[in-house]
């Protein structure tokens, strides 16, 4: 049964206090004084000057830097869209197993979480470099050495490894969901499996395929270990750049206003999500 | 007998060690409207999915009009199914769902049309074909999953408990409607119910299955009145169960010693059984006559006669059920239909009676 808070509202606020504390001294407020710090300038070594000025961010307008934002929303898309591929026939594998095994598969899926992404990144260039797994198994039937590390391919292939779990739970999620025997009509009234996925579960799951889309689009959006350990130097993504006016550039106001770009392209991405969602909610109410 | 469409030939379906579905054969005959009745987790669904091709047998084989099924997978096969959940395309308008095996058969056009037009009029849905099925009923669901599953005309429409999810008015409905739909298209129906009821209602012929088995296939009187067992006795129906002793058995009359009873119950036919062997008589609850009796008179001469006391009765409208106390303890079921709207001699609790049946009143059960 869910409550009406108001009717308890002591209760409610021991439970929302703390965390409502934590998230706005450690999110809130650093993220407001980067905000502000995107209209300042630097007067010193240390200091930063909030002068509501809109150069930072007229600076992102120069086609650098524009290219390297452009530039990190394909390479984030094409990660999405191959996890998408890769990660279909992994959920609905998973979806299909019989109930011992999904477990397992699942944890399959997420033992890479648990491993410290500098480790699991160092081991992919363990098995990318030119003396690595790969080129020596290639180097057997003759292949190769083929340059596989510190070049855009790389850069990809790192972040579909990376966030294919981001992808298939979500989409394992909205697949175990589906009536199975809405699938089980379908093959009854002659529809072979492919066209069983591509007129039902495509349809049906597509609010879960778009969230998985979407939780998959963001981090790799702001990717930052895994093009710059696997990338080349023509891989740069915007993560890099931040981070780069932040440490070695010592230009906080211009990094501040690149991250909230970064921030705004997110928002956008999710806004996006929301709204075809209504929409198809709507159109199934109506129609 | 009209042709045989249907042959079910020894099928056992396991699940590791359990046997759903336990050497089961069955011939179902074309244009017939078949039941596979029992109690759920009775292996009668599964039945069903083997039918439709979504559960593979483990042993045995099934042919559909002589056709060998084994290895034919669910989407070519010339059975269509409804649902129990009806499984209605939620994404799809009402017409979209009828016409989607039509699509997927490449049919023309204006054929589909033409097709989905008369299904919907078949099952009533005319004017709701642009509706999509969460602004439908369950009633109108159902009939969406009808239609979609008949527009493609198969050998064979399988119904997985059609009435279930129904509320009884509309189930009541529903029976005689789907009973007339089946004379109208002529396509042998295979139905899956829990309901005793609704199978002797709606069906030509019964199949009750019990853990697995099939225990009897029998028209729906036949399967009242001449019950094979116990099950089938007690499942069908409400039932007084005796057992007892097989003490003679003549061509033309028998007689039973039970002492559940506390005394002999007579026939007038032969039971083909051994004499001596154990036995169990079946005894309606309809077909007990119930009698006043003045406390201690002497029992009538009359055979098949025992005193009794009113224990408990029930009020259920068009009957009332009575519990009524033998000698030894044990309590008998006894309905009386309430003729007129009220009983002039209605009986009441703690009331003495006397308890008879006819002579052919008992079906005489050897397992």
């Amino acid at each position: 049964m869910e409550q009406d808070w108001k009717q308890s509202r002591g209760s409610f606020f021991t439970a929302f206090a703390p965390p409502a504390f934590w998230l706005t001294l450690f999110f809130l407020v650093p993220l407001a004084i980067i905000w502000a710090y995107s209209f300042g300038k630097n007067i010193s070594m240390t200091e930063v000057a909030v002068t509501g000025t809109l150069s930072n961010y007229a600076r992102i307008a120069d086609p650098v830097y524009i290219s390297i934002f452009v530039k990190s929303i394909v390479y984030a898309a094409l990660t999405t869209f191959l996890c998408l591929i890769v990660g279909f026939p992994v959920a609905l594998a998973i979806t299909f197993a019989p109930d011992k095994a999904k477990a397992w598969l699942l944890l399959l899926i997420m033992l890479p979480f648990w491993t410290n992404l500098l480790v699991r990144t160092y081991a992919l260039m363990a098995v990318l470099r030119t003396e690595g797994y790969v080129n020596t198994v290639l180097g057997w039937i003759g292949i190769g050495p083929l340059p596989l590390l510190h070049n855009n391919f790389a850069v990809v292939l790192g972040l579909v490894y990376v966030n294919l779990p981001f992808l298939v739970l979500p989409l394992y999620s909205a697949l175990d969901r589906l009536d199975r025997s809405l699938l089980e009509a379908s093959l009854d009234l002659g529809a072979g499996h492919i066209r069983t996925i591509r007129e039902i579960v495509i349809p049906l799951a597509l609010p879960g395929i778009l969230s998985g889309l979407l939780i998959t689009f963001i981090p790799a959006l702001g990717s930052y270990l895994t093009p710059d350990l696997l990338g080349g130097p023509d891989s740069q993504m915007i993560a890099s750049v931040i981070e780069r006016n932040f440490k070695r550039a010592n230009d906080w106001p211009f990094g501040s206003a690149l991250s909230f770009i970064l921030m705004y392209l997110t928002f956008f991405a999710i806004a996006a999500q929301t709204l075809v969602a209504a929409r198809r909610r709507k159109a199934g109410g109506e129609a | 007998m009209a042709k045989t469409l249907i042959s079910i030939q020894n099928i056992t379906k396991r699940f590791g060690n359990f046997a759903a579905v336990d050497d089961v054969s069955l011939e179902i005959a074309e244009g017939e409207f078949f039941a596979l009745l029992g109690p759920s987790g009775c292996g009668k669904t599964t039945l069903l999915r083997m039918l439709a091709g979504l559960e593979m047998p483990t042993e045995g084989q099934i042919l559909i009009d002589g056709q060998d099924m084994s290895r034919v997978p669910p989407n070519k096969r010339p059975v269509n199914m409804v649902f129990q959940s009806y499984a209605v395309f939620p994404h799809m308008s009402v017409k979209a769902n009828v016409g989607y095996g039509l699509r997927i058969d490449k049919v023309a056009k204006d054929e589909i049309e033409a097709r989905v037009r008369e299904a919907l009029a078949l099952v009533k849905l005319d004017g709701l074909e642009e509706r999509k099925p969460d602004q439908l009923s369950g009633g109108q669901r159902q009939r969406v999953a009808l239609a979609r599953a008949l527009v493609k005309r198969p050998r064979v429409l399988l119904l997985d408990e059609p009435l279930s999810a129904l509320d009884a008015k509309l189930r009541e409905a529903m029976r005689s409607e789907l009973a007339q739909i089946q004379e109208k298209v002529g396509v042998t129906f295979v139905m899956v119910t829990h309901d005793q009821d609704e199978a002797l209602a709606m069906a030509t012929r019964c199949g009750v299955m019990h853990r697995g088995v099939l225990q009897q296939v029998a028209a729906p009187s036949d399967l009242y009145e001449y019950p094979n067992n116990r099950f089938v006795a007690d499942f069908i129906g409400s039932v007084n169960l005796f057992e007892g002793t097989l003490t003679i058995d003549e061509p033309d009359h028998a007689m039973i010693e039970s002492e559940e009873l506390g005394g002999p119950i007579h026939l007038d036919h032969g039971v083909t059984g051994a004499t001596g062997a154990t036995v169990w008589a079946a005894l309606r609850p309809e077909k007990i006559a119930m009698a006043h009796r003045d406390e201690g008179a002497a029992a009538p001469q009359e055979t098949n006669v025992v005193p009794g006391v009113v224990r408990h009765l029930s009020y259920l409208g068009n009957e009332t059920l009575y519990e009524v106390e033998i000698a030894c303890g044990r309590r008998i079921k006894v309905t009386r239909s309430n003729v007129a709207r009220y009983e002039e001699r209605g009986f009441s609790g703690g009331e003495p009676v006397w308890l008879s049946w006819h002579p052919r009143a008992p079906a005489v059960l050897l397992s």
